[in-house]
C-alpha cells in the first residue's frame, strides 16, 4: 500500500481518505503483532538477564563477604542478628524455621504426590470385627493439587526471602564499611508508615489477591490438564489424574471424530459471543451518546429529571430488573398478554423460545441496561469539549451532522478508546445479562457438549458456568473454556491496545 | 427593510430551534416511559392479590398488601438480613482495600509497581467464574458454605477487591502531587499525608467506592448460588428470589417476587439517588481513563 504524507493525504477526496484509513488499519495489524512478539522477546531477555545477575550477585557476595555473611547463607538472619538488627534477624530466622518445619511435616508429602495426584482412591476394606466391608478413603487429589501448588508458592517465597536475606548482608557490609550506622528495628517500624508506607498499604490487598485470585487461577489452569469432573472428584468417588493435552484436543477438534462436536460448539458459541460483544458495546455506545447529547441540548429543561429516570436501571439491582423484564416477555407475560388483548397478534410471540428472537432480545434489553452508564460517561466528556470549537464550526456554516462527525465523535472516540476496549471484553464475559434473561436458552439442537445442553444465547462464560453445575459437571472442560476465553480476550486487547491513539503515557495525566 | 429581513431570519432560527427542541422532548419522554415501564409494572403487580401467577394485564383487579405480608412469613427475611450484612461488611472492608491499593499505585513509584499493574491487568482477563469451583471447595472445607455462607461470601468479596482499583486510582491521579510534596517538606510522614491531606480531598471517590461495594452484593447471583448450594438459610436475595421464578414455583410466587423486588430496590435506589452526584463523579472521572 502506498503511504501518503500529510499533505498528500489532505489532497485526497473523502472516500479515498476513508479507504486509506481502513487500509492503514489493516496494514498496521502485522506491525502490532510483530511489536507484541518483540515485546515478549524483550521480556524473556530481561528475565534471562535478571537470572544471570541474580546468580552472579549470590556468588560475589559469598566470595567477598565476611564470616557473618557466609553463615547467613545457611542460617537466615544470622548476619542481621550479629550486626545488631535484632528485629529483622529474628523475622528471617523465624521464617526459615517455619519453612523447614512445614516442608518436613507436610510440604514434602504434597510435593511427592503432585506428579501422580494420589495413588489409592476410595476402596472397600473387609472389617474383621464387624464382618462387613467398609469404605476407606485414600488420597485426596483435590487437596494434593491445591496444597502442591501452595507448597510451590511457599518455596518460591522462601527462595525470594533467602535472596533478600543475602542481599541485606551485602548492603549492611557496605554501610558499615563507609562508617554509617545501620537501621535499628525502631527505624524499620517507623519507615513502614513513611518511606516504606507502600508496603504497609499493599500488604493486605496483595495477600488477598494472591490467595483468592492467583492461586485459584493457577489451580484451574492445571485442572485443564486433568480429568477432574463430577465422577472424578478426587476423594469421594474416584481420584483424578493428569491427562496432558487431551482436553484441549477434544475442545479444538484435533482429537479425532468424537471431539468434532465440541469443536463445532466452541466455534458457534465463540462466534455468538463476539457478535454479542460487538453489538452490546456499540449499540449502547452510540445510543448512549445520542441520549446524552439530547439531554444536554441547549434549551432542554428537566435535565436532572431525565437523568434520574435513566439511572434507575443502574440503581436497581440487575437481578430484579432483568428477571422481571425476562418474565414480561415470557409466553404468558405482560407484553404478549397486552398485544393479544388488543388483537394485534393471535399467538404469543416467541421472544425467548426462538433462537434469533432471543438473540435480538438480549441485545435490545442490554441497551436498556447499558445506555445510562454511557449517558453518564458521555455527559462528562461532552461538557469538556471546548465550546468555541462549535462556535467556529457554526460560523463556518457546518451543519449539526458535520459538527457531530467532525468534533463530537472524534473527541469521544479519542477519550473513550480504552473504555470501549474494556467494555467489549467485559461484555464478552457479561454473565448477568445473559443468565438472568435467558439462562442461555433456547437450546440449540445442533450443538452438543457432553452432558451440558448449549443454547442460542449462551456465551462462552455461561457455557462455562453450566459445565460446572449438576452432577456430571466437567470441571476440566470448564477450565479449558476459561483458558480459551483468556486467550481470546488477551489477543483482542493486545491488538486493539497497540492501535489506540489515546493510550498515552500514564504520567502525562498527572 | 434589512432590519425586518434580519428579524425574520432570527425568528426562523428560533422556530427551527423550537421544533428541534420539541422533537428532542418527545424522544426523551418516550425514552423515559420505556425506562419506567418495567418498574411501574413490578410495583403495580406487587399489589395484585386476586392471583399469584403471571397474567397478561398490568393493573391489579384487586389491590392489597398480601404479597408483602407473605414475605414476612417466608425465608425472604433471612435472605434480606444475609444480603444486608454482606453488603455492610464488604462496603467497609472493600473500601479500605481499594483505597489502599489505588492510593499506593497512584502516589508511590516503587520497583514492583508496573509489574503489579500489568499482572493485575492480565489476571483480570481470566473469567472470574473459573475460580469459583476451587473457592467453593475451599470454603466448604472451612465450613463456610450452605447455612454459613455469609462469612464465606464476605471473605471472597473482600479478598479480591484490590483488583478493582482503576476508578479510584484515576481519581487520585487528578489530585496534584505538589500537595503531597509540600506536606512532606513540612515534615509529615507518608501516612500523615494520606490521613490529613489526601483523604479529605478524596471524599467523592471514597463515597463512590462505599456506594458501589455496598450495592454489588445485592445483585450477585453466581457465586452466592454456588456457596449457598440450595440451603435456604444461606442464600442472598438474588439467589433466593431467582428460585421463586423457577418453573415449579412461579405460579405461586410471582407476585411475591414483585413485592420482594420492591422491598429490595427501594432502599438501594434511595441510597443511590441520594449519592448520585458522587457516583457520576466517579464514573465520569475515573472510568474513562480506564
Amino acid at each position: 500500500m502506498a503511504k501518503y504524507s500529510d499533505l498528500e493525504y489532505l489532497k485526497l477526496p473523502k472516500w479515498k481518505r476513508f479507504l486509506y484509513k481502513i487500509a492503514s488499519f489493516f496494514t498496521s495489524i502485522p506491525g502490532g503483532i510483530v511489536n507484541g512478539v518483540k515485546a515478549i522477546g524483550r521480556f524473556f531477555k530481561m528475565v534471562g538477564l535478571g537470572i544471570a545477575h541474580f546468580f552472579r550477585d549470590l556468588v560475589l557476595t559469598f566470595v567477598h563477604g565476611d564470616w557473618k555473611t557466609k553463615i547467613s547463607y545457611v542460617v537466615m538472619g544470622f548476619g542481621n542478628l550479629a550486626r545488631g538488627q535484632i528485629l529483622r534477624g529474628l523475622l528471617f530466622f523465624l521464617f526459615e524455621v517455619v519453612f523447614i518445619i512445614y516442608m518436613i511435616f507436610t510440604g514434602s508429602y504434597w510435593l511427592s504426590m503432585l506428579p501422580s495426584l494420589g495413588k489409592t482412591g476410595p476402596h472397600e476394606v473387609y472389617d474383621v470385627v464387624l464382618d462387613t466391608y467398609t469404605m476407606v478413603y485414600g488420597d485426596n487429589s483435590f487437596k494434593i493439587l491445591l496444597y502442591g501448588v501452595l507448597t510451590i508458592f511457599f518455596i518460591a517465597a522462601f527462595c525470594y526471602t533467602w535472596y533478600v536475606n543475602v542481599k541485606q548482608n551485602r548492603i549492611a557490609e557496605q554501610i558499615l564499611k563507609s562508617g554509617k550506622k545501620l537501621k535499628s528495628g525502631k527505624d524499620d517500624l517507623r519507615s513502614l508508615v513513611d518511606d516504606q508506607f507502600h508496603k504497609t498499604l499493599l500488604a493486605l490487598p496483595t495477600i488477598g489477591i494472591t490467595v483468592f485470585t492467583v492461586l485459584p487461577i493457577v489451580f484451574m489452569i492445571l485442572v485443564a490438564f486433568t480429568n477432574y469432573d463430577g465422577t472424578h472428584d478426587g476423594y469421594n468417588n474416584n481420584l483424578f489424574h493428569w491427562v496432558g493435552l487431551d482436553n484441549f484436543n477434544t475442545m479444538l477438534g484435533t482429537g479425532g471424530d468424537s471431539s468434532l462436536s465440541y469443536a463445532t460448539t466452541f466455534g458457534e458459541v465463540l462466534t455468538w459471543t463476539l457478535i454479542w460483544a460487538f453489538f452490546a458495546t456499540f449499540t449502547c455506545y452510540f445510543l448512549g451518546m445520542l441520549v446524552a447529547m439530547a439531554i444536554n441540548k441547549k434549551g432542554i429543561r428537566f435535565k436532572k429529571g431525565f437523568r434520574t429516570i435513566l439511572v434507575l436501571t443502574i440503581a436497581i439491582p440487575q437481578f430484579i430488573s432483568l428477571l422481571y423484564v425476562s418474565k414480561m416477555f415470557a409466553k404468558n407475560g405482560i407484553v404478549n398478554g397486552m398485544l393479544m388483548d388488543i388483537h394485534l397478534i393471535s399467538e404469543a410471540l416467541p421472544f425467548w423460545t426462538e433462537g434469533t428472537w432471543a438473540r435480538v432480545m438480549v441485545i435490545l434489553v442490554n441497551i436498556w441496561i447499558g445506555i445510562p452508564y454511557l449517558m453518564l460517561i458521555a455527559t462528562g466528556i461532552l461538557m469538556n469539549i471546548p465550546a468555541d470549537l462549535y462556535e467556529s464550526a457554526k460560523i463556518d456554516g457546518a451543519s449539526a451532522w458535520k459538527q457531530y462527525t467532525k468534533i463530537t465523535l472524534p473527541y469521544m472516540l479519542f477519550i473513550t478508546g480504552p473504555y470501549l476496549l474494556t467494555s467489549f471484553t467485559g461484555n464478552m464475559n457479561n454473565f448477568n445479562v445473559i443468565y438472568l434473561l435467558t439462562t442461555g436458552l433456547p437450546t440449540n439442537p445442533n450443538l452438543w457438549s457432553g452432558a451440558t445442553a448449549v443454547g442460542y444465547t449462551d456465551l462462552l462464560v455461561t457455557w462455562l458456568f453450566n459445565m460446572t453445575t449438576g452432577a456430571e459437571s466437567s470441571y476440566y472442560m470448564a477450565s479449558v473454556v476459561g483458558i480459551l476465553i483468556f486467550i481470546v480476550v488477551a489477543v483482542i486487547s493486545l491488538v486493539v491496545y497497540g492501535l489506540l491513539p489515546s493510550v498515552r503515557n500514564e504520567e502525562d495525566f498527572q | 427593510m434589512a432590519n425586518t429581513k434580519k428579524t425574520k431570519k432570527h425568528m426562523g432560527i428560533q422556530a427551527a430551534n423550537r421544533l428541534s427542541n420539541t422533537a428532542v422532548y418527545i424522544i426523551l419522554i418516550l425514552i423515559s416511559i420505556i425506562w419506567l415501564i418495567p418498574f411501574v409494572c413490578i410495583l403495580l403487580q406487587s399489589f395484585r392479590v386476586e392471583s399469584t401467577y403471571q397474567v397478561g394485564y398490568v393493573i391489579p383487579r384487586q389491590w392489597g398488601l398480601d404479597n408483602y405480608l407473605n414475605l414476612l412469613n417466608s425465608d425472604f427475611k433471612q435472605w434480606y438480613i444475609n444480603t444486608f450484612v454482606i453488603a455492610l461488611f464488604s462496603a467497609v472492608f472493600q473500601t479500605i482495600i481499594v483505597l489502599c491499593m489505588s492510593y499506593t499505585l497512584s502516589r508511590f513509584r516503587f520497583k514492583m509497581r508496573t509489574f503489579l499493574m500489568r499482572f493485575m491487568l492480565i489476571l483480570g482477563m481470566f473469567p472470574g467464574m473459573l475460580t469459583m469451583i476451587i473457592l467453593y471447595r475451599v470454603l466448604k472445607d472451612l465450613g463456610m458454605t450452605q447455612a454459613n455462607s455469609v462469612p464465606g461470601l464476605i471473605l471472597v468479596y473482600i479478598a479480591s477487591s484490590g483488583m478493582g482499583y482503576y476508578v479510584s486510582k484515576g481519581f487520585f491521579d487528578t489530585i496534584p502531587k505538589s500537595l503531597d510534596e509540600a506536606a512532606r517538606v513540612d515534615g509529615a510522614t507518608r501516612a500523615q499525608v494520606l490521613y490529613k491531606i489526601i483523604l479529605p480531598l478524596a471524599k467523592p471517590i471514597v463515597i463512590y467506592t462505599i456506594l458501589t461495594s455496598f450495592m454489588a452484593p445485592w445483585g450477585d447471583y453466581v457465586f452466592a448460588r454456588y456457596v449457598s448450594m440450595g440451603t435456604s438459610s444461606g442464600m442472598n436475595v438474588a439467589v433466593g428470589m431467582f428460585g421463586w421464578l423457577s418453573q415449579d414455583q412461579i405460579n405461586s410466587r410471582y407476585t411475591m417476587f414483585c413485592a420482594g423486588g420492591v422491598v429490595v430496590a427501594i432502599p438501594v435506589t434511595i441510597l443511590f439517588l441520594c449519592l448520585q452526584k458522587y457516583y457520576v463523579e466517579g464514573v465520569t472521572g475515573g472510568a474513562v481513563k480506564g
